[in-house]
């Protein structure tokens, strides 16, 4: 009896087993987050590679251009670029490289060149929100959507619907997003004339006050429509495809048998034996979204002129703002290494096989 | 019969034989005829609809005519003439970049599972990393630093970003054949590693290669017209994505009209990655040993 209810009784072992897979758990968890900080550091040294060590790399350049343009002593010149990319030109490459790694712990990512002197990591601030509350809010529409939509499909497998939502969501996931971004505001605004596209580029009505009011909450949903919409449209048919398929191995599963013959409640079996580990692989896969959704913020931002990061990317490399470039890059790609380990980290909660088999591998 | 004209029909049946698996798949088979007729198109076509490079300032947007079927551009130039021009560098480039990431992918991910060990953990851990870095970024801010105005040097850009997906696939599918039956009974009739991995392994793993490889150039499509669109990359040809971005910002968010200008590219582009996608059904059957034979 007491075998069945307290393993670790009878086993014998020195540790506990609750210890053991707590400390298995954190391991795993451990791991991933060494991971992560080992791909921030990588993302940062090639970052610093590419802006100082570069043939033509944007300092040189920079330099070139305020001697030729201005008619700048080099060292002027150089002073000037010291600052406005926080690194000290006459220090010897591998202390510029610590400077750098130095001031982007402090959050220093250097100073504007076009709106001159403004510090790079007030901009950021700025844009950054826009960009997470967009991202964010249409992966949870798209994931919840996309669940539910499956495990619709997989319970009516063969039926008429089944087989539109499948059609409809292959379709839209093997269109790209810009084109799908595209085709929305064509139609929506030019052609139809439905949406006035005018009043809804930026990320929120100018003047409006900031705060928790139904007004502002309305006009950040207002001006983000487009870019959730796009975002939702073109993840949700990955999501749908994959619970579907994952909700059909589960259903063949003999714990779900189990329950079955033990007569519990269909909803019950559905949400927490079926729903709850059919949804597993999607967790997987949310890594790859993050990575994906902001990538591709880069373009729709541009195309509805949302005001986020990814269009501040884009503006910065058309004015060839290198230290604004240079920062929001760092700041996309770190973004989407934290959503990765949250994605890691959500998962072992979720699986438990994780915790004991550290998992994972593929 | 002379010996030529037997290799002939041997071929001949080989092609019957393809076309028949690839038709067992209805879907399969619309993506693989879209595919042949996107070749014709932009490797047949442009020898027979010709280019009109100078603007007709009476002929703006026109609507479609016996004489223009897409209608003109904001220039008073036939429409359907650029979409068949500039099909090239797209399909180029997908196709270069395609077969140079499958290659390393293949090559890595079977020397990882193969070898095991230190190299398969560093390789893993490389993919790990890179995988986590978001793609387009990194290719917009390289697009800055790199010239990237030949189609070589942009399907090579373009490989270095998708290996790493198709390199674990192909890691896993390696180790799970490795553990299948028939692969171990001929490691216990001693046939030899290079049997073992040309006749047993390998040609098991031709559908997911091929499938992987139609993949990677859909994400080649999608960033090299994306990158094109927003001025990165300076092709000064006709190319879907100078048509897009011609069309994005010369009209299609003022004019009516301009509708089809916008449409004619987006059509294109959406509909050969379609193509490509719905193709990968059929590769499924066609690189099926077990069909293969049976049918």
């Amino acid at each position: 009896m007491s075998a069945v209810t307290q393993p670790s009784a009878s086993s014998g072992l020195p540790l506990p087993i609750p210890v053991l897979l707590r400390r298995i758990a954190s391991n795993f968890v451990l791991r991933r987050l060494v991971r992560a900080l080992i791909t921030i550091w990588i993302v940062i040294t090639l970052t610093f590679f590419i802006i100082r060590l570069m043939p033509s790399n944007p300092v040189d350049i920079f330099i070139q251009e305020q001697m030729s343009l201005y008619g700048m002593t080099y060292d002027d010149a150089r002073a000037q670029a010291s600052a406005l990319f926080s690194i000290r030109m006459d220090r010897p490459v591998f202390n510029q490289y610590l400077d750098y790694l130095g001031n982007l712990t402090h959050g220093d990512l250097g100073k504007s060149f076009k709106s001159f002197g403004t510090p790079v990591s007030s901009m950021v601030a700025k844009f950054l929100p826009w960009t997470l509350f967009s991202v964010g809010l249409s992966l949870l529409i798209s994931f919840t959507l996309g669940m539910a939509l499956g495990m619709i499909m997989a319970y009516r497998r063969e039926s008429l619907l089944d087989h539109i939502l499948s059609t409809i969501g292959s379709v839209l996931s093997s269109v790209p997003n810009y084109l799908v971004a595209m085709v929305l505001l064509v139609f929506l605004g030019v052609q139809w004339k439905l949406l006035p596209l005018a009043q809804m580029r930026g990320s929120m009505t100018p003047g409006i006050q900031p705060g928790f009011t139904l007004e502002f909450l309305g006009d950040i949903l207002f001006h983000a429509a487009m870019p959730v919409t796009t975002y939702v449209l073109t993840t949700v048919g990955g999501w749908m495809l994959t619970m579907k398929s994952s909700t059909i191995t589960t259903l063949e599963e003999d714990y779900v048998t189990v329950a079955r013959a033990r007569g519990l409640p269909d909803s019950r079996i559905m949400t927490a034996y079926v729903g709850r580990n059919a949804m597993l692989p999607l967790f997987t896969q949310l890594a790859i979204s993050v990575g994906f959704i902001v990538g591709g913020s880069v373009l729709i931002e541009a195309i509805f002129v949302y005001q986020g990061v990814g269009k501040m990317l884009i503006d910065s490399i058309n004015q060839r703002d290198y230290p604004v470039m240079q920062a929001v890059f760092l700041i996309i790609t770190i973004a989407v290494i934290l959503a990765n380990f949250l994605a890691d980290f959500l998962y072992s909660r979720l699986d438990p096989r994780v915790r004991t088999t550290g998992g994972g591998e593929a | 019969m002379t010996a030529l004209a037997r290799t002939a029909r041997n071929i001949l049946d080989d092609v019957w034989r393809t076309l028949k698996l690839m038709a067992r798949n209805k879907v399969g088979f619309i993506g693989f005829l879209g595919l042949i007729g996107f070749i014709l198109l932009t490797f047949v076509g442009p020898s027979l609809v010709p280019l009109a490079a100078e603007s007709h300032m009476t002929d703006i947007y026109k609507p479609p005519s016996a004489q223009h079927i897409l209608g003109t551009d904001f220039q008073g130039r036939d429409i359907w003439a650029q979409i068949v021009h500039g099909g090239k560098d797209v399909l180029i480039v997908a196709f270069l970049t395609g077969i140079i990431s499958t290659t390393i992918a293949v090559t890595l991910g079977s020397l990882s599972a193969v070898l095991a060990g230190f190299f398969d953990s560093f390789i893993m851990w490389i993919t790990d990393i890179w995988l986590t870095i978001p793609n387009f970024p990194v290719l917009a801010v390289l697009a800055v630093f790199v010239k990237l105005t030949n189609v070589w040097a942009l399907a090579f850009i373009l490989s270095l970003l998708s290996w790493p997906t198709l390199t674990r696939a192909v890691r896993a599918q390696v180790l799970s054949l490795k553990q299948r039956d028939y692969v171990e009974a001929a490691r216990a009739l001693d046939l030899g590693t290079r049997h073992i991995i040309f006749s047993e392994i390998l040609p098991n793993m031709m559908s997911y290669i091929a499938i992987s490889l139609v993949f990677s150039m859909t994400s080649a499509i999608y960033a090299q017209v994306a990158l094109v669109f927003l001025g990165l990359v300076p092709f000064a040809s006709n190319n879907w994505g100078v048509m897009l971005s011609l069309a994005w910002t010369r009209g299609a968010i003022f004019y009516k009209d301009s509708l089809l200008y916008i449409m004619a590219p987006v059509t294109a582009i959406a509909l050969f990655q379609l193509t490509l996608v719905w193709m990968t059904r059929s590769l499924e059957e066609v690189f099926n040993p077990r069909l293969r034979t049976s049918v």
